[in-house]
């Protein structure tokens, strides 16, 4: 069955998408990358450290550009100015590579959007040719006005960045799939495999996470987790779950042919 | 450069910068005052006395 993610008119086989961040070596990155089957991975600007030496291993040589579909994403940008310069690097570092994760934080402790922000610099890069991945709030009216705007995805927190407290507002996501027609990916929340699974389920087009992966105890058997996490969850989704029955059951097996009873 | 004050002499050209840092042919990005110097720019954009310089790369993130 093909059923690819299509994200500004490129296709993808996975629904998955993984940060590279917070892990112990690129050695285990890679291998995490590996066992999550994702194509599409998010990595930061950050200024070179002049006095390190340049010939030490980087994340571009174990995790290249070549096999991979970068994402370089705005974290820990807390201005519209400040993405777009940071997105504006990135297209230059990468070569004219155009898409792009948006995120502009509100405050260093909950690192919840700012979407006043969010929205000024989704205009400016979308003005720019830039393919603009955005992170938002679980605000659906926020969530139209961004695709409006021209962003490619559309990309809720299901909780806070790194929480790994899970889908903490189902419908809010769902109130998200019903008014836009681009993907829907939940980014930020997931902890465990059950919640990629749920997001999936719900019929969101994909998962983005870092720190569920990087910070559990065997990261590399969390990517797999992940991966099946977001199949299965998909495949619920197509298939169409049963209607839930809240106060009747209703037996598995056959109510005709049951053996009588000897007593009586 | 990067947010940290460095002697250069006079007129540097960014290619020579580039060089003296161990950069050439690295995936590295420049903006000079707020403004992305392409790549293609560097042998012949020179340098001057307050140019504010950030040379980034892509790091492992979320």
């Amino acid at each position: 069955m093909n059923d690819n993610l299509i994200i500004a008119g490129k296709s993808y086989s996975s629904r998955l998408l993984v940060g590279t961040g917070k892990y112990k070596d690129f050695t285990e990155t890679r291998a995490a990358l590996d066992a999550s089957g994702a194509e599409i991975v998010t990595v930061a600007i950050r200024r070179t450290n002049l006095g390190q030496n340049p010939n030490e291993p980087s994340l571009l040589d174990l995790v290249p550009p070549s096999k991979f579909t970068y994402l370089p994403n705005t974290a820990g940008c807390y201005s519209a100015d400040d993405a777009v310069r940071t997105l504006r690097l990135a297209r230059e570092l990468l070569e004219g590579h155009s898409l792009v994760k948006l995120e502009v934080l509100g405050d260093p402790q909950s690192l919840y959007p700012n979407v006043i922000e969010t929205i000024a610099a989704a205009r400016i890069l979308v003005a720019e040719g830039f393919e603009v991945m955005v992170y938002t709030s679980d605000d659906p009216i926020i969530a139209k006005q961004l695709e409006d705007i021209g962003c490619v995805a559309i990309m809720p927190l299901a909780s806070l960045i790194g929480s790994g407290m899970g889908i903490l507002n189902p419908w809010n996501l769902q109130l998200i799939m019903d008014r836009v027609s681009v993907p829907v990916i939940v980014d930020a929340g997931v902890g465990t495999a059950s919640d990629a699974a749920i997001a999936m389920e719900l019929g969101c087009a994909g998962v983005l996470m870092n720190t569920a992966i990087a910070g559990a105890q065997k990261p590399v058997l969390m990517a797999s987790a992940m991966k099946k996490a977001t199949q299965a969850g998909r495949e619920a989704y197509l298939a169409g779950r049963m209607p839930k029955k809240l106060y009747s059951a209703s037996p598995s097996s056959p109510a005709a042919g049951i053996i009588a009873s000897v007593r009586s | 450069m990067n947010g940290a004050a460095r002697q250069l002499v006079n007129n540097c050209r960014i290619a020579a910068l580039i060089d003296a840092l161990g950069y050439t042919g690295k995936r590295i990005a420049l903006e000079k005052n707020g403004e992305i110097v392409p790549r293609s720019q560097y042998a012949e954009h020179t340098l001057k006395e307050g140019d504010k310089l950030e040379i980034v790369v892509a790091v492992g993130g979320g």
